[in-house]
């Protein structure tokens, strides 16, 4: 029943040469949408994540607001990010933002991780790490432009949402799906996901905000967790979702262009030392000019 | 072998420290591949396992580093540079084409290994510090991303190039024949010396008839 | 040296090789077969239960380790939402959503316990010991102190000086056995939850329409237009629930409205959110009358029709400076006869159906809300005037007959000493929107714990009975008065006035309790139930408990030390007890309210003389049984796996515990033992009840063969009751709890029932049973005009087809009661209308009024200086002494719930320990300021009564308000940290609240104190 290796469409460290099996990718991508419009932030997806993944984290503090655990961990996949924002006319906004993995279609972490097979991509879009690959050098914490993954201070392998890929790949919602109360995280195909926030959107304009609008940043080739925002051209008052993530420059260098230019560099230096080998021969010092120096110190 | 036709290039605690900061480098370097070129994935194997290869590997680099630095401490006064070596330079098409004419005035290390000595060492510090930025769990987790990303891009470079560094090393110590030798027995023939080092062999031959001591 | 260049040339070529190789692709494949995380549930077994939480009673499916072999013990893993429950739809909020780590938490109870007196540990005990051992004290208590007859010499069969609490997270069938065990005995100090909860409900709803329940149902907000919350918080306390409120707004385009003190989770996906200050509610409630009367905003033929404001009151009924007519400040209370209609020859209440009676109910109704403009809203509530002026307009619209809004409130309104009037003034603005009755309408009342609607069904409270039947008072001396005094007769002509019914409700009752005991000549055992004297509720009986009056306690899935308002009070209260019982499936404060837990429950161990036990009880995932929801519905669930170690379940502990009574009083004798030895306890293995066998009790069953009024055989003996329609008053039928008949009949247990096919406008008939007769929206009759047409035809509930009603849900009314007949749509009042003036059925007036709450930042009511508080709230001297003033004391307290966490109930689960870790409380920033606080810090709040510490979260989401030209601020105390659990320690949140209750119910004022701060 396991999802099959044939199903992956990306795999971390994978030559492009050699890419993961990826025929069978003739299937709808799925997404989730979270409309935070209607989201209470009662934090019932973080414990029925935490209840499906059998983690459990520590029990923290209060540090003066609502968010607990104060961030995501390895044993926390999702949080809820609570924020107080007041527009210009005094009018107060609870805006409740349910982080977590982005599930993008070109992920940062999956370019970033230097291991085989330790990130994966589903051809449902699903991101997966595999926590048995991992070798816990966090660089998708490098190449996440959200700031999700986490590495467990257990087991020093990196952690985060699995948009529950055991439930989705036997036909299930994740479990977060399941359990939000009044219907602010829904799940299905992509397209279907973007035509109910397109819906939903029109709603919420029609309620007054003007700025409502969908959350599926083309940065990093589309997400497959979908935001509706109130204020979507404000994304940063989400407790700072950034308005345009990219996977930065740098990891793009280092994954880009660094691999053949030193891939080059290797081939020339090693090219040279044969041909000058072969060409210019051994470099040695004449036997005469020894015997003479012995002669010389005798 | 008679040490008598020899000369004492260098020193035990040198050789010494040189050889285990060989194997020591060629384990992080190699590990440091596999994780560089996904296709060399499988060169991590020199720790035993990938885990244990993300764990060791910057222990090890550090120890790569130690011993360079050192290496340095050792080394340094030989490889300020010199008007002389300027000579080197002029000549170095003659140097690469193995000639040994004309005599070039080097001292104990020609220009080329003067530029690899501050080479190797300029990109340990680079790879040192870029390391601790990236250096999970200890230490990343006080760095911004932003900075670890830098870290991370520069880490590979600078560790692309000592390597290329070390491969010309290498290969040069390979092409030029007793050199591994004297890295390995610590001694160089009289005539490789004159041949290769001149100046440095003048030196050692007036020192030798002045005090009798070596060096 | 050789050797070593070879090799070093060959590594080098091999590097090459390897990069050259891997360059052009031909790496090896080293992908190992990837796979995901297996799939965990693929044939563990499944279970269906219901979540034990709170009244949305959301369906829950169990998993549990082994596929139900006989040699695998099932341990309960993973627990998730049932897709096919048609309230929750596989969704389970936090606390559901974490319940597997409360069945498995650390203080579960495995073994009974007892603790000495004066000792400072537990010992472990069998079971054996511990039955003996509380049998014996219990029977040497009541032998001891049981009152056979009062002073009067009438027969009144009470035992005063041993009580309990039960327990409204247990199942029906557990509460069944409760109302047994304890009438048994003549336990009067008897009580549940509910009496901390939604008391107050009943008494305001049962007055205003008939039955004190929700009116309607989850899944039915969904069809509203406006929805109102006030006084609750569903999007907190019932996440789920609150799903058909998001249902209504993003499918009907319904508008949101919150009024609460606090910007709370509600608020955040609301329309319009609008401060008020706690205790205010009335004034904002009226202030909504007055605007709809003067703006016209009233939907007049549903008025006309179906409320009383043509009935014409009595001439001596009045309302003056505070005080309506017939006070009697020595007392406290009023007499209420002039709160009446006036009659006419036959007996029937005058009317004017022109409304142009001075006295006639919507006149007074008119003056008396005169008082209340929106510049008396705004100066008494804080609410800013265009806010509530906004918020009238919008209910205004629903005036039109095809437009509905419901209200959602819960204990923000509950919790006050006028909390009933706040609810009564709902359900009054309903009446005037023409809202009750109709789908997307109603006065919801969203209950506590998920079986709290069945324990007040069941009457476990200290002065009811099942079916809402009171228990006789030792006023009412035989059955003939008793059943006169309570059974109402007709207003108006031609009613249905269903509780005429009453002696076949009663009757039955008392053969289910007393079975061939209860007998005609001895008026059915009428004798050998307790009669009370004064009421023994929570805030009485804790005195009483505070005075050294009680000498054995048993709290059963209660946790006093921690509920009970005034924990220091109830602290010292508890630790004069002799015995304390706690039967509970977790280590709750009250069990270790000996123990000292340092600065969070500092006591003198040693000092404590009470002996304690502790039984370990199972919880709902281990029990077959049912719960009723808010909306009524009776969800039968079963058990996914047994009880933990030597846990038992609850009938099996009153089942030993009862028979080792009964049987010390077979052989020895002692205070009055009859009730004892005639209460039925007819079951198959009388130590342990199966919850089937008690559920059809409840439901009752014919004791012969019944025949209808042709003759024809309608049920044979034995055979169980269809309904209540066939219940008798001469002993030949039996049951237990008559709203409860056909919930288990011949045809099955249709609580079981899993179709959730929906027959439109939501309702699902075919889901579990509802009470009464499966009906889903109480009072339907009323969503149709007097002629039969529906007020709106996309809300028709039911309909008229030339000879019976029918429709989509069950109708509310006489099936056969043709339109246009003079039959009004509320059955069970006698006058068949909903009540804007509310006669005598409250104790605090026929028409709602603002009092202050008894500790008010204000030093006068603006209204009427002279009557700041409520005249009838009942204060012990002893508790007046632990009021504070408001100079000591400055800030208005509120306490609440919050999502993550229940009662004090979720901190033993991991799971919710872990979204809710620590103790805080919530205050504005503005305050904050001025008290050099800020987010984190940890500050201390006191009052007379006591002090906690806790961590603030400082937040815009609380104002300062502006009332009668002071600043008042406002501060939030969430009410579920304590010195057990999984969370870190912290105090028990009602170390602050004050012992004064409610005016009709003694439901403490939990919502609305008078507080200090200060940095810790």
């Amino acid at each position: 029943m396991s999802m099959q290796s044939q199903d992956i469409i990306k795999r971390s460290a994978t030559n492009v040469l050699t890419p993961a099996p990826r025929a069978r990718d003739h299937q709808a991508e799925v997404a989730k949408l979270i409309d935070v419009s209607i989201c209470i932030g009662c934090k019932a997806c973080q414990v029925a994540c935490n209840e499906w993944n059998d983690l459990r984290d520590e029990v923290g503090h209060n540090v003066g607001v609502y968010d607990n655990p104060a961030d995501l961990s390895a044993e926390t996949w999702t949080l809820m990010r609570f924020d107080e924002v007041e527009d210009e006319s005094g009018k107060l906004e609870w805006l409740i933002r349910k982080d977590g993995c982005m599930h993008c279609a070109d992920p940062g972490c999956l370019k970033a991780c230097p291991q085989p097979g330790a990130i994966i991509q589903y051809a449902n879009g699903i991101v997966d790490f595999q926590s048995d690959h991992c070798i816990g050098c966090g660089y998708c914490i490098a190449g996440c432009p959200f700031d999700v993954p986490r590495i467990s201070k257990k087991d020093n392998k990196a952690y985060k949402c699995t948009l529950c890929v055991d439930r989705v790949s036997v036909g299930q919602e994740p479990a977060c799906v399941k359990t939000c109360p009044t219907g602010a995280i829904n799940f299905g195909s992509k397209q279907d996901m973007l035509h109910q926030a397109s819906e939903r959107v029109t709603e919420l304009q029609g309620r007054g905000f003007a700025g409502a609008g969908i959350y599926d940043p083309q940065g990093v080739g589309g997400t497959h967790v979908v935001y509706v925002l109130q204020h979507a051209d404000k994304p940063h008052l989400y407790h700072k979702l950034p308005t345009d993530p990219r996977i930065s420059s740098a990891i793009h260098g280092w994954k880009g262009w660094l691999k053949p230019v030193a891939a080059v560099a290797f081939f020339a230096t090693l090219a040279g030392t044969l041909f000058h080998y072969v060409g210019v021969g051994p470099n040695e010092v004449e036997e005469a000019d020894e015997k003479h120096e012995e002669d010389t110190h005798a | 072998m008679n040490k008598d036709k020899l000369i004492l290039r260098t020193r035990f605690i040198e050789r010494a420290s040189h050889w285990v900061m060989v194997l020591c480098f060629l384990a992080v370097a190699l590990s440091g591949l596999s994780w560089f070129f996904p296709s060399l994935n499988g060169l991590n194997a020199v720790f035993g396992t990938p885990q244990l290869a993300r764990i060791l590997h910057p222990f090890f680099g550090v120890v790569v580093f130690l011993l360079l630095a050192f290496l340095f401490v050792r080394f340094v006064k030989y490889n300020l540079p010199e008007r002389e070596d300027l000579a080197w330079f002029r000549n170095v098409r003659q140097v690469l084409a193995g000639e040994h004419e004309p005599a070039l005035q080097i001292g104990k290390y020609n220009a080329g290994q003067k530029i690899l000595f501050w080479g190797i060492m300029g990109l340990i510090s680079v790879l040192l510090v870029s390391g601790v930025v990236i250096w999970r769990p200890y230490f990343a987790p006080w760095f911004s991303i932003p900075s670890i990303r830098i870290g991370l891009l520069v880490h590979a470079i600078a560790g692309i190039c000592l390597i290329l560094l070390i491969i010309g090393h290498a290969y040069l110590a390979f092409w030029v024949k007793g050199s591994i030798r004297g890295m390995v027995t610590g001694y160089v023939s009289r005539s490789w010396a004159k041949t290769h080092h001149d100046r440095w062999y003048r030196q050692i031959s007036n020192k030798q008839s002045g005090s009798g001591k070596q060096q | 040296m050789g050797l070593g260049r070879r090799q070093f040339f060959k590594l080098c070529t091999v590097g090459a090789a390897t990069a050259t190789a891997a360059s052009l692709g031909f790496a090896p494949g080293m992908a190992q077969a990837t796979q995901s995380r297996q799939y965990k549930l693929l044939r563990a077994k499944e279970t269906r239960n219901n979540c034990t939480y709170c009244s949305v009673g959301c369906g829950v499916l169990m998993y549990s380790l082994g596929d139900g072999a006989k040699n695998a013990k099932a341990r309960i893993f993973h627990i998730e939402g049932d897709p096919d429950h048609p309230v929750s739809r596989g969704s389970l909020c936090p606390k559901g959503a974490g319940l597997v780590d409360y069945i498995h938490s650390e203080q579960r109870l495995l073994y009974p316990e007892y603790r000495a007196p004066g000792s400072d540990k537990w010992q472990r005990i069998s079971w054996d010991h511990a039955i003996e051992r509380i049998a014996r004290l219990m029977k040497d208590d009541r032998d001891a102190n049981f009152i056979e007859k009062n002073d009067k010499g009438t027969t009144v069969n009470r035992w005063l000086s041993t009580g309990m609490l039960c327990s409204s997270a247990a199942s029906s069938e557990t509460g069944s056995l409760d109302q047994r065990f304890t009438r048994a005995l003549g336990i009067l100090g008897t009580d549940s939850q509910a009496r901390v909860c939604h008391a107050p409900t009943v008494s305001a709803l049962a007055p205003t329409f008939g039955r004190g329940a929700m009116t309607n149902n989850w899944v039915d907000i969904k069809n509203a237009n406006v929805v109102l919350i006030m006084g609750g918080n569903p999007a907190e306390a019932h996440p789920v629930g609150f799903k058909w409120v998001i249902e209504a707004k993003i499918r009907n385009g319904a508008k949101v409205i919150v009024v609460d003190p606090r910007f709370n989770r509600s608020a955040a996906v609301a329309d319009i959110y609008s401060p008020i200050r706690a205790g205010s509610d009335v004034t904002f409630l009226m202030g909504v009358v007055n605007y709809l009367i003067t703006h016209d905003k009233i939907q007049h033929d549903y008025v006309r029709a179906y409320t009383n404001a043509s009935l014409i009151v009595r001439e001596d009924y009045s309302f003056d400076d505070g005080l309506f007519s017939g006070y009697d400040p020595a007392k406290r209370s009023y007499d209420r006869s002039s709160w009446t209609y006036e009659l006419d020859a036959d007996g029937f209440a005058r009317r004017d159906m022109t409304l142009s009676h001075p006295r006639c109910v919507w006149n007074l109704l008119k003056t008396h809300v005169s008082r209340y403009t929106p510049d008396m809203v705004t100066n008494i509530c804080g609410t800013p005037k265009a806010d509530f002026l906004q918020i009238c307009e919008i209910l205004g619209t629903t005036s039109a007959p095809d437009k509905t809004a419901t209200f959602l409130y819960a204990l923000g309104w509950t919790h006050h000493t006028n909390g009933a009037q706040m609810i009564r003034g709902s359900g009054m603005i309903q009446l005037l929107l023409g809202n009750i009755g109709m789908a997307g309408g109603g006065v919801n009342a969203l209950r506590g714990h998920s079986n709290i609607q069945g324990y007040t069904d069941l009457g476990l409270l200290s002065l009811r009975l099942p079916g809402y039947m009171n228990l006789p008072s030792d006023a009412q001396t035989d059955l003939a008065t008793y059943l006169k005094q309570t059974t109402p007769s007709a207003v108006l002509p031609d009613q249905v006035n269903y509780y005429k019914h009453t002696p076949k409700f009663f009757v039955s009752l008392m053969k289910s309790l007393w079975g061939d005991k209860a007998t005609k000549d001895n008026d059915w055992g009428f004798d050998w139930l307790p009669k009370w004297d004064d009421s023994y509720d929570v805030l009485n009986y804790s005195n009483r408990m505070y005075e050294g009056k009680v000498n054995g306690y048993i709290a059963q899935g209660f946790n006093p030390v921690a509920a009970f308002p005034d924990k220091n009070k109830a602290q010292a209260a508890l630790e004069k007890l002799k015995f304390l019982v706690i039967i509970d499936p977790l280590a709750t404060e009250t069990s270790s309210f000996w123990q000292n837990h340092g600065e969070e429950h500092d006591v003198d161990t040693a000092a404590i003389q009470t002996e304690v036990f502790r039984l370990p009880s199972s919880c709902f995932a281990e029990e077959d049984g049912s719960i009723v929801n808010s909306g009524r519905w009776l969800q039968w669930h079963w058990a996914g796996a047994a009880p933990p170690g030597e846990a038992w379940h609850d009938g099996k502990i009153l089942g030993h515990l009862f028979l080792k009574i009964r049987e010390l009083y077979e052989k020895e004798g002692g205070a009055n033992p009859a009730p004892i030895l005639n209460m039925a306890w007819d079951y198959a293995d009388p130590f342990d009840p199966k919850p089937e066998e008690v559920a059809k009790e409840s439901n009752g069953r014919a004791l012969a063969d019944l025949h209808d009024e042709q003759g024809n055989l309608i049920l044979r003996k034995g055979q169980l009751l269809d309904d209540f329609s066939q219940l008798r008053d001469d002993g030949t039928t039996a049951s237990f709890n008559w709203i409860f008949a056909g919930s288990w009949t011949e045809k099955g247990n249709q609580m079981a029932r899993r179709d959730n096919a929906d027959s439109g406008l939501g309702c699902t008939p075919g889901w579990a049973w509802a009470w009464p007769q499966n009906r889903r929206i109480l009072y339907n009759r009323a969503s149709a005009d007097p002629q039969g047409k529906p007020w709106d035809p996309k809300r028709k509930l039911i309909g008229w087809d030339g000879a019976r009603w029918s429709g989509v849900d069950v109708p509310d009314f006489a099936v056969t009661a043709a339109p246009g007949t003079n039959t009004n749509p509320f059955i069970m009042l006698p006058e068949g209308l909903g009540r804007l003036f509310s006669v005598g059925a409250m104790n605090d007036g026929p028409f709602p009024e603002h009092y202050e709450p008894t500790e008010s930042p204000l030093a006068n009511n603006p209204l009427h200086p002279n009557v700041t508080y409520s005249p009838t709230a009942r204060v012990y001297e002893s508790d007046r002494k632990r009021m504070g003033s408001r100079e000591q004391f400055p800030y208005v307290a509120t306490t609440y719930s919050i999502t993550e966490l229940f009662r004090h109930w979720t901190k033993h689960a991991r799971l919710n320990a872990i979204v809710q870790p620590e103790q805080f409380i919530e205050i504005g920033e503005k305050l904050a300021a001025d008290k050099g606080i800020v987010q984190g810090d940890l500050v201390r709040v006191s009052t007379q009564r006591g002090y906690i510490k806790a961590k603030a979260v400082v937040t815009k989401r609380i104002r300062r308000l502006a009332i009668d030209g002071q600043d008042v601020d406002t501060i939030g105390i969430p009410c579920h940290w304590g010195y057990e659990g999984t969370t870190r320690k912290g105090f028990l949140a009602n170390t602050l609240t004050p012992g004064v209750g409610d005016s009709n119910t003694h439901t403490p004022e939990y919502k609305a104190f008078l507080v200090n701060i200060e940095k810790a």
